[in-house]
């Protein structure tokens, strides 16, 4: 048994004894139970290949505490609350921060706030669609995700609600004594022809230990759309596997732009499920990585339904000894006629020492549809380089900006101007020539 | 400033294992202009590549001197921040970079290594503006990312931009007329002609005779297979224009002679 094992052992027999106000033991028992005969997946499994998990599983891991106090500085350096007086729902260590969030909100039905609140007050939605979606069954991370839910953000919006400023999803770690883990879990339905943006956000500061293992489950009713953002910033220590669960109703749209560029090792897995026909996804996603970091991408666009459209671009930026990976997966089952699908993976790698793997995979079952997809690997374009500095620029300078407007097509895809603005300074903020990038735009 | 402002002295070159230039000398003096003509793969090019810093081509023998120092020595920013400016014969497109914002930033990277204050985007706003009068680009050109887009005379026009605002000492226009339509080679022969000062040299590098009418150089010099085969006034322009470059080649008399055999 691995440290990791004797560590999710425990602390699920702590999480027993408290089952007096456990409102789901069958669906904790039943996730447990199939973590246990699933283990850790290794680099054996087609899934996790490229990336592995030896180094989690000799962690000792202790479930996070609440905090007493939590020292607002370096909430603040991790995260500044949008001046737009848009909801934020924050948790730290996993824990909902009341004190930290919006009041639990509401208007006209619709409902923002912790999952805990969600079920106090909507008990029957939460338990119909909480865990039918993401499928523990098939994935050791879910289930192990599912057997320790505790808290999370639920949104709900019902049919026809349109909410115009975006909904904040803080997940901020701090610095405890040993490494810790917590397990989000978000819950978004949203009704029949209903709108809004969720921008969730995972920070932590440089030097915490620990390991986030999140699931969101999207589900939209008919007609409904929903913007979903995803700023992944944990600390470079850190471990953060994650899984963004979209079922897709007749005629919806989903939007994801994913930004990865923290932890130590992050799997971000997207998928997206078109359960019924008309419907529309786009993924989009940027990682970048430096210094020793691990960032796999993961998706799986399921059109299971026909007439559907889905759009995915990837890119990746690797620099120093760092690892990406891209592995998208499409597939067009056979009644997916009239399915429109591109998928593209772009990586560019400015260092010797990196190395990225892609994987795009393109099944089709169907025989009436438009399907393409491409990957690349490129390194910067001395032309372009030696351009630059003709002109001036210092080597260093050169290549960031030539990095930057590699990376900047992802962040001129966002249409928000805040979150725009937001997502160019982190990207700049991660290039080694941040200074001469500060008003590129 | 004693001595002129560049001076090349037997420059060898080679990419690989091809040797390009083979021995250029070559004086130019402030104020002055000088065309390089000559055929395709005669060097011209690599000429104005080894100036401006391209490392793909290594320099195997000679010097160059500019403003009296060791130009080699210097990587292509630095020669920039002296005041040496290339326009590229292909200019580079970098989707993503304002043009702007782009040209701001070495110009202000060129500042501040000259201890000079930078511009912020106001004032740079106002000075780009009336450059880019010099060579009729409208107001839609701030907008655009480098190059991305534009056309072939478009392109052409932003790298006079581009010296317009670098203001150098030294410019080196490679092949700046290849691909104009007769208007668009107009536009950017009186943008380089505003920009002739006595402080300033110029090389203009170019195939044919038609930009030197525009842009009257004060010397011309013919390259063939990497080395200056023949100097002149204008007047050797309308020449190689009326005889095409058999009249300074050698080897296609030998061969042609060798074929007759």
């Amino acid at each position: 048994m691995t440290p990791l094992d004797r560590s999710l052992r425990e602390g699920f027999s702590l999480l027993r004894q408290r089952s007096g106000v456990d409102p789901m033991p069958a669906l904790r028992e039943a996730a447990f139970a199939r973590f246990a005969e699933l283990g850790l997946p290794t680099t054996e499994s087609e899934d996790w290949k490229y990336t592995s998990l030896a180094a989690l599983a000799q962690m000792r891991l202790e479930p996070a505490e609440a905090k007493a106090d939590i020292d607002e500085e370096l909430l603040r350096g991790l995260w500044s609350p949008p001046a737009d007086g848009s909801i934020q729902v924050v948790f730290v260590d996993g824990h909902h921060r009341p004190e930290l969030s919006s009041p639990a909100w509401g208007s006209g039905g619709s409902f923002v706030g912790s999952l805990r609140a969600g079920l106090a007050r909507n008990r029957d939605l939460v338990a119909c669609e909480l865990a039918r979606h993401a499928d523990f069954r098939r994935d050791a991370l879910t289930a192990l995700n599912t057997a320790f839910i505790e808290d999370g953000a639920f949104i709900h919006l019902p049919a026809g609600a349109v909410l115009q400023s975006p909904i904040h999803l803080l997940f901020l770690s701090t610095v405890s004594r040993g490494a810790t883990l917590s397990h989000p879990r978000n819950l978004i339905v949203a009704g029949r022809g209903s709108e809004a943006t969720v921008v969730e956000t995972y920070a932590g500061p440089s030097e915490a230990t620990y390991f986030t293992n999140a699931v969101t489950e999207v589900v939209l009713d008919e007609g409904a759309r929903l913007h979903h953002y995803k700023l992944q910033q944990e600390s470079e220590r850190a471990f953060h596997i994650a899984l963004l669960q979209v079922s897709h109703g007749r005629d919806s749209r989903f939007t994801s732009h994913s930004l990865a560029l923290g932890a130590a090792l992050a799997r971000n897995d997207v998928r997206a499920l078109f359960a019924a026909e008309g419907s529309e996804c786009t993924l989009n996603g940027l990682y970048m990585a430096a210094g020793k970091q691990h960032l796999d991408n993961r998706t799986l666009i399921d059109h299971k339904s026909p007439r559907c459209t889905s759009r995915e671009l990837y890119k990746g930026v690797l620099d120093g000894n760092s690892r990406g990976v891209f592995s998208g997966r499409v597939l067009v089952r056979e009644d997916a006629q009239k399915t429109d699908a591109r998928q593209i993976n772009k990586n560019l790698v400015v260092s010797e020492g990196a190395v990225v793997d892609t994987k795009p995979q393109l099944e089709i079952f169907a025989d009436d549809v438009k399907c393409a997809h491409g990957a690349a690997v490129g390194e910067l374009d001395e032309d372009a380089l030696f351009y630059l500095r003709s002109r001036g620029l210092g080597r260093e300078a050169a290549r960031s900006l030539l990095t930057y407007a590699f990376a900047s097509e992802m962040v001129n895809l966002i249409p928000l101007a805040p979150l725009r603005a937001r997502v160019r300074e982190l990207v700049t903020s991660r290039l080694p020539d941040r200074e001469s990038l500060r008003e590129v735009a | 400033m004693t001595g002129p402002m560049l001076r090349i002295r037997n420059l060898r070159a080679r990419v690989a294992d091809k040797e390009i230039l083979r021995g250029i000398d070559l004086e130019v003096g402030a104020g002055e202009v000088h065309a390089i003509m000559g055929p395709n793969g005669s060097g011209k090019s690599t000429l104005a590549q080894v100036l401006a810093g391209r490392d793909t081509y290594s320099v195997t023998g000679g010097e160059v001197l500019y403003q009296g120092q060791d130009l080699l020595a210097l990587p292509p920013e630095e020669r920039a921040v002296a005041g040496v400016f290339m326009a590229f014969q292909y200019p580079v497109e970098i989707p993503g970079v304002g043009n702007l914002y782009f040209l701001r930033t070495a110009l202000n990277a060129i500042r501040k290594r000259r201890g000079e204050e930078e511009l912020d985007a106001m004032d740079f706003l106002a000075f780009a503006r009336e450059k880019m009068k010099l060579v009729a680009m409208d107001e839609s050109f701030t907008g655009r990312s480098v190059n991305e887009g534009f056309s072939g005379g478009e392109k052409k026009r932003n790298e006079i931009f581009q010296m317009a605002v670098l203001d150098p000492r030294l410019a080196i226009l490679d092949e700046t007329d290849s691909g104009l339509d007769i208007d668009a080679l107009r536009i950017v022969a009186n943008g380089v002609n505003s920009l002739r000062s006595p402080d300033r040299a110029m090389i203009v590098i170019t195939h044919y005779q038609r930009l030197l009418e525009y842009v009257v150089p004060d010397r011309v010099h013919v390259m063939d297979n990497g080395r200056i085969v023949r100097s002149g006034d204008r007047q050797l322009a309308l020449e190689l224009e009326e005889k095409g470059y058999a009249l300074v080649q050698e080897q296609p008399a030998a061969r042609a002679r060798g074929e007759a055999r």
